[in-house]
């Protein structure tokens, strides 16, 4: 807010090193959660490949991939940074509203 | 502003509409053209009474009178209603929270054109070979089937308006969120700000189903797709179930800034703090969240089973406790206060009974096997009636008259108000109520004329005796608009005296910057507070005098929405006509390149000085 007027200032030391700090952080995260999702796809294939039921395959993948958008927002997508309340609160609100149209129709709608 | 607008030239002030960015130029674009609209489609209402006003009459023929219908309604929701309420939200809500302008100004003027060319497509339908006629519902078993570019005209022109209603909408959760000034908290929000808010989420999440609704109908029709052709593997009911996931947070979303510009009005003319603020707040979420579990209760008709009918019947009926309790907090505001009934609040007060009595019918339609009685007879039409012209556009006329001053800082005529809203109030009434009865007494909607001798003569005619009463309203009003703009006598500041919140605090005529300085938010109703305290600024101010930061106007908005209206022709004539896909690629072709533009060319905008600020008395004259 204000008056946009945006005043730029270089960063000192301990500040320089803090933002240092954190970025090497978040870089970690990513790379174990990259990782995470790797696993998550070669398991995927993996099933398909062992010729399991495919009444079985089916929900576990569907189940993988809500793991990787979740991981996706939160790890790539700064979800999990500070200020992100109302975007989460919008998106949680929206997959709920998705989510209860689909199961309507999967349940009780006949046609 | 008129004192600087009359030194122009014509050429340079038309350029000026046509390029602004600014919320409260935008908002008279808004309004004028939903005005616009809401006259075509009073026209278009007036024939409908005409038809119907005799038995067996001959003034339209079957096929004109479907097509005189379905535009009725589209015309009145899509372009009339919602547009007048963003004039309205665009015109009150960035001063409500003591912002600049809008999150997106450019946006905001993309908002706006994209609806007034998807309105001009649609009703263009009447002069290139007749317009759509499968009801405002269109539904894919009728509209599939229906002969000519009608259809075809309903389902392009409303995904162009409906991509500026989305635009404004989350253009309008952004303000909301981000452009508060300092103090203001979310429950410091007055009640048009948080009905805009939720409004704002419904149509988030509501248009996409009818984007998704109109594509499949669009390349059904157009393209030759088989998305609701049984024969062909597809399913006519999708089209229902996309079409209410939209249409019932439709009515939410046209009922909600209704109910917000009420619980103004209430606050404003009893001289009380609304009762029960935060109840009010909760009720206004819980129906907004509850309009998305209850669309089939428009389809309990077509088969869905008795559990689905049940739960959405049970779900349907619980909407009536949030709104119940708006009316009881409304009344308790009434209640003890000093009240001044003015032209905004004889609406208001004619609101209530009227409205009350919609939700009531509500409820009745709820009862899933009842419903299967009420179902397409003119009980329904009763119904949607009293709920959109007792709530929508009761609030609309009595925010015509409330926030005119703070758009044109001029007073409409409160003794022509007056006579128009008893002319309009006893019509709707006369006009509506009855058809209940023709309803119960068997009388199908949508039928353009019925046999003698049923019962439903003397009915009918009243009926469309009442619409007339609605129309010297009407025509009251504008009259009172032409001799206000006419007259053209400043009003300044706080016009009603009673205003309770930030835009009424604003200096009169609007700077177009809105606030030299960023207010300070210190409760509810704030402008309420500092005046109670002596302030006669009516303002606490945030920060001290700096430098603003402004957006440029810009043209591209126009040139991409133009450019959408010629590729909707490309579309409409594919297959038919030899130049039919070069017109759609070279529209699409515009629309992309005024993207482009936009996205390559760096505009930063400009800035006010602040020692311009110091001299620029802020419109105190």
């Amino acid at each position: 807010m204000g008056h946009d007027t945006h005043v730029v200032v270089a960063k000192n030391k301990t500040q320089y090193e803090y933002a240092r700090r954190k970025r090497s952080q978040t870089m970690q995260m990513q790379v174990v959660t990259f990782a995470i999702m790797i696993f998550l796809t070669f398991i995927a294939f993996a099933a398909v490949a062992a010729g399991m039921s495919a009444y079985y395959v089916g929900p576990v993948i569907l189940l993988l991939a809500a793991i990787q958008v979740v991981l996706q927002l939160y790890y790539f997508m700064h979800m999990s940074e500070k200020g992100h309340n109302m975007p989460a609160f919008f998106l949680y609100s929206g997959a709920l509203f998705g989510f209860t149209f689909v199961i309507t129709f999967l349940t009780i709608v006949w046609w | 502003m008129s004192a600087i607008a009359q030194k122009k030239g014509f050429g340079s002030a038309l350029w000026d509409w046509l390029t602004t960015v600014d919320h409260k130029k935008i908002a008279i674009l808004y309004l004028a053209s939903g005005g616009f609209f809401f006259v075509v489609g009073g026209i278009e209402a007036m024939l409908i009474r005409i038809q119907l006003a005799v038995p067996d009459n001959s003034f339209l023929s079957a096929g004109l009178y479907n097509e005189i219908l379905t535009m009725h309604g589209t015309t009145m929701i899509f372009l009339a209603a919602m547009p007048i309420l963003f004039g309205y939200m665009n015109a009150v809500v960035p001063l409500q929270i003591g912002a600049r302008d809008v999150a997106f100004p450019f946006l905001n003027s993309l908002g706006f054109w994209l609806f007034f060319f998807g309105g001009i497509f649609l009703n263009l339908s009447w002069f290139m070979g007749g317009a759509p006629d499968a009801g405002w519902t269109s539904y894919a078993s009728l509209s599939l089937y229906s002969p000519g570019h009608g259809i075809d005209f309903y389902a392009l022109g409303l995904q162009i308006s409906g991509a500026g209603t989305y635009i404004a909408g989350i253009n309008f959760l952004v303000t909301i969120i981000n452009m508060r000034a300092p103090g203001m908290t979310y429950m410091r929000m007055p009640l048009f700000t948080w009905t805009t808010f939720v409004a704002s989420a419904l149509i988030l999440f509501a248009f996409p189903p009818l984007t998704i609704g109109l594509f499949f109908l669009i390349f059904d029709r157009m393209f030759g797709a088989n998305f609701f052709d049984h024969t062909m593997g597809g399913n006519t009911i999708i089209w229902e179930h996309l079409f209410w996931i939209f249409g019932h947070p439709e009515v939410y979303i046209l009922i909600l800034p209704a109910f917000g510009i009420f619980s103004e009005i209430f606050a404003i003319f009893s001289r009380k703090r609304l009762f029960g603020y935060s109840a009010m707040v909760f009720a206004t979420v819980l129906i907004g969240f509850l309009g998305f579990m209850v669309w089939a209760h428009h389809m309990f008709t077509v088969g869905l089973g008795p559990t689905a009918n049940a739960i959405f019947a049970v779900a349907t009926m619980a909407i009536a406790v949030p709104t119940g309790v708006k009316i009881f907090n409304w009344l308790l505001t009434i209640w003890g206060g000093s009240i001044k009934v003015t032209t905004p609040m004889l609406y208001a007060l004619g609101f209530i009974p009227s409205f009350v009595a919609g939700g009531v019918t509500g409820v009745m339609q709820a009862a899933a096997p009842l419903d299967y009685q009420l179902h397409d007879s003119y009980f329904i039409v009763a119904h949607f009636h009293y709920v959109i012209v007792g709530g929508v556009v009761l609030a609309i006329l009595a925010g015509l008259h409330l926030y005119w001053p703070l758009m044109f800082n001029t007073m409409l005529s409160e003794k022509l108000g007056k006579i128009t809203f008893w002319f309009f109030f006893l019509g709707f009434h006369a006009t509506f109520f009855i058809q209940h009865f023709l309803g119960l007494m068997g009388m199908p909607r949508r039928v353009y004329t019925f046999i003698e001798g049923q019962g439903w003569d003397l009915f009918n005619f009243i009926s469309s005796m009442g619409a007339i009463l609605m129309a010297i309203g009407v025509i009251v009003l504008v009259i009172n608009i032409v001799m206000t703009t006419v007259k053209n006598v400043p009003v300044g500041n706080d016009p009603w005296k009673d205003g309770r919140t930030l835009e009424w605090a604003i200096p009169q005529p609007v700077p177009f910057y809105n606030f030299k300085r960023t207010p300070l938010v210190r409760g509810l109703d704030t402008f309420w507070i500092e005046k109670q305290e002596g302030n006669k600024e009516g303002m606490s101010y945030a920060e001290p005098l700096s430098d603003i930061h402004m957006p440029n106007n810009s043209f591209i908005p126009f040139v991409m929405s133009l450019g959408l209206f010629i590729a909707a022709f490309g579309a409409l004539y594919n297959g038919e006509k030899a130049w039919a896909v070069p017109v759609l690629v070279i529209g699409l072709g515009i629309t992309l390149a005024s993207m482009a533009t936009r996205s390559l060319k760096d505009d930063h905008g400009y800035h006010i000085h602040k020692e311009d600020l110091m001299d620029h008395k802020g419109g105190n004259y």
